[in-house]
Formats: C-alpha cells, structure tokens, sequence
C-alpha cells in the first residue's frame, strides 16, 4: 500500500474482521487504492457507520465497512475489511468518497443528518431522514431524546374564489380540446 | 312503525341518514406500522369485517369516511396525514389503533408523534400493541354507536 505507515494502525475486533485506522487526509486515496489493487479489489461499499463517542476526545468515530465479491471480475475470494477514521468533535467534517463509491451518497448524507458530520465535496449533502427544517442531530449523545416540542403540519394551500373558478373553466375548455 | 296490512314504513330523515351512514363505513387504505397487519386481518376472511360494513378500503381519501390511523405517526409523516385526512370529505371519522397512535407507546422520543390527536381529531381510541382485530371491530362498533346518535347536520 502506497504512502506513510505512520497514517495507518491496524486494531484487533472482537468480530474477527480485518480493522485499521487511518487518517482523515488519507481516508480517499486508501479507499481509492482499496478498490483499485488487483489484490484488493474492495469495489462493495457496505455501509457507514458513525459513532459518537462523547465525551471523549476525539468525539467521533466513521466506520467504513467494505467487501470484495471475489466474482465478476473482483478478485478471487471473498473478504471483508472495515476502515475507521477518527473524527475531533469541534470539527466535525471527512472527506466524502462518494467519487470512489457512488453507494456512499445516501449513507454520508445519513451520517450528517443524524450525527452532524459534514462529507465536505458530497454532491448532495442534504437530510435524508428526518424533515429537511429540523434542527440537531438526533443521534448525538448530548441531544435530548423526548423533546416536547407541537407537531408541524402544513399550511393549507390559498385560493380564492376568482382561482378556484379560473382552474375549473381552464381545465374544462383543455377536456375539451381532447 | 309499521302496519303489516299497509306496505308503509314511517321513519325520520335523519334516521335513515344515520343508518346510511353507520351500515357503510368505508376506510381509507392508510397503514403506518405493525397495526397496519392487524387491520388488515380484521378485514380478511377470518374476522371479515363486511359484516359491519366497512370492508371497502379506498385507495382514494375522496371516497373514504374513516381513517384508521394504524402505527405509530413519525413527525415527517404528520403533514402527510393532516392533507390525507383534509382531502376525506364531511362527514369523517378517525380511528386511532393502537398505543403508538394513541399516545406515542413505547415510542417516548423526538421522531414520534405522541398521539395523533395533535393531529386530526379523534373519535375512537383502540387500546392494545398491537390490539387484535377483535378490539378494531369493536372500536368500529363503538364509532356505529356513536354515528347512531349523531345529529344530522342541517
């Protein structure tokens, strides 16, 4: 693998599965060069996964769980490996790779509409879950969970009489036209 | 009353209209969770809701008069449900099945409605997580009852 050593610590898990660190800086091009290799072949984006640590420092923690077919062209036996990548919580931002995976557009948009953290360069990074004027991420550990807040609904669309009747005679006379 | 000499039958305006009203109730096809199964069980052949006569769920709210709102109501999904039941025409009743629906069951968090009564106005609270088809049947004849003394509005 290409690059410092010293951007890379690779961790036992309790599951089994290959595990490292890496680096923010070095998140795209690892996960370039994951997909890439002939050896790797890493092309199935799993999921994301966020995990909020608070309070401890660094707060966040982004886990990228990858498999290998080992079909089709994507190398020989099947495999799986997970990348994480420390996130501090005063700067809640990653690198998207959604250019290297298309399948990470919705999951980083899920990662900032629960947990806040920005995909900086995500083509559409909008919420996906929860209404798009919430406000907070409800998936942190210091966000109050039973909020008493009124429900919104919607406001009713307003016509008046004079545009209730002039759609009525349009949509009759394009009826008729048929 | 009735004279069987006389093939007469005198009755009120408004009680024909009652038991119009309560011999047809149809629901609106609106499932949101797990309640949703149960509804649907009590509209299959086993609890065979037709006897009551609301079998017909409509796939459209312009056709419908009772919503049964089956599962719990997320907060993105309450404006769906207000425009869902503003397009049901008068007259309209609501059904809330279930403890989610009711008051938000084991659902006490920042996504859930806590009772959907926020929402739309509630005739018929069903208890239960998620209550059996027999309980929604007798939510529905407690709304027949409550149709039968109703008063025809003029």
């Amino acid at each position: 693998m290409p690059g410092d050593p010293s951007r890379f610590e690779a961790v036992t898990s309790g599951d089994g599965m290959p595990t490292f660190y890496v680096t923010r800086e070095a998140l795209v091009e690892t996960a370039r060069v994951l997909r890439d290799t002939p050896e790797l072949r890493f092309a199935f984006l799993a999921d994301i996964v966020g995990v909020d640590y608070h309070p401890r420092v660094p707060r966040f923690e982004v886990l990228y769980i990858l498999s290998c077919p080992g079909v089709g062209g994507y190398g020989t036996t099947a495999k799986r490996l997970r990348i994480k990548v420390r996130v501090p919580g005063e700067d809640p931002r990653i690198a998207t790779v959604s250019g290297v995976w298309p399948a990470a557009n919705w999951a980083e948009r899920e990662l900032f509409d629960l947990l806040g953290i920005v995909a900086d360069g995500h083509p559409d990074l909008r919420r996906i879950l929860m209404p798009e004027d919430w406000e907070g991420f409800p998936m942190r550990r210091d966000y109050p969970v039973q909020i008493k807040e009124p429900v919104k609904t919607y406001e009713p669309l307003q016509v008046s009489a004079e545009e209730f009747v002039a759609n009525i005679e349009d949509a009759r006379r394009v009826s008729r036209k048929k | 009353m009735s004279d069987h000499d006389l093939p007469i039958l005198t009755t009120t305006v408004e009680k024909v209209v009652q038991w119009a009203r309560r011999s047809s109730i149809w629901p609106v096809t609106f499932g949101l969770a797990c309640c949703a199964i149960e509804m649907m069980a009590m509209s299959a052949s086993r609890y065979d809701i037709a006897r009551f006569g609301a079998e017909v769920f409509r796939g459209s709210p312009r056709q419908s008069d009772l919503m049964i709102v089956a599962g719990r109501l997320s907060r993105k999904m309450a404006p769906v449900l207000r425009r869902i039941y503003d397009q049901m025409p008068e007259p309209k009743w609501v059904i809330s099945m279930g403890a989610c629906a009711s008051v938000g069951g084991v659902f006490d968090n920042y996504a859930i409605v806590q009772g959907v009564d926020q929402v739309v106005p509630v005739d018929v609270f069903v208890p239960g997580c998620p209550p059996r088809p027999e309980s929604l049947i007798y939510g529905i004849v407690q709304l027949q009852k409550k149709i039968d003394q109703s008063r025809m509005s003029v």
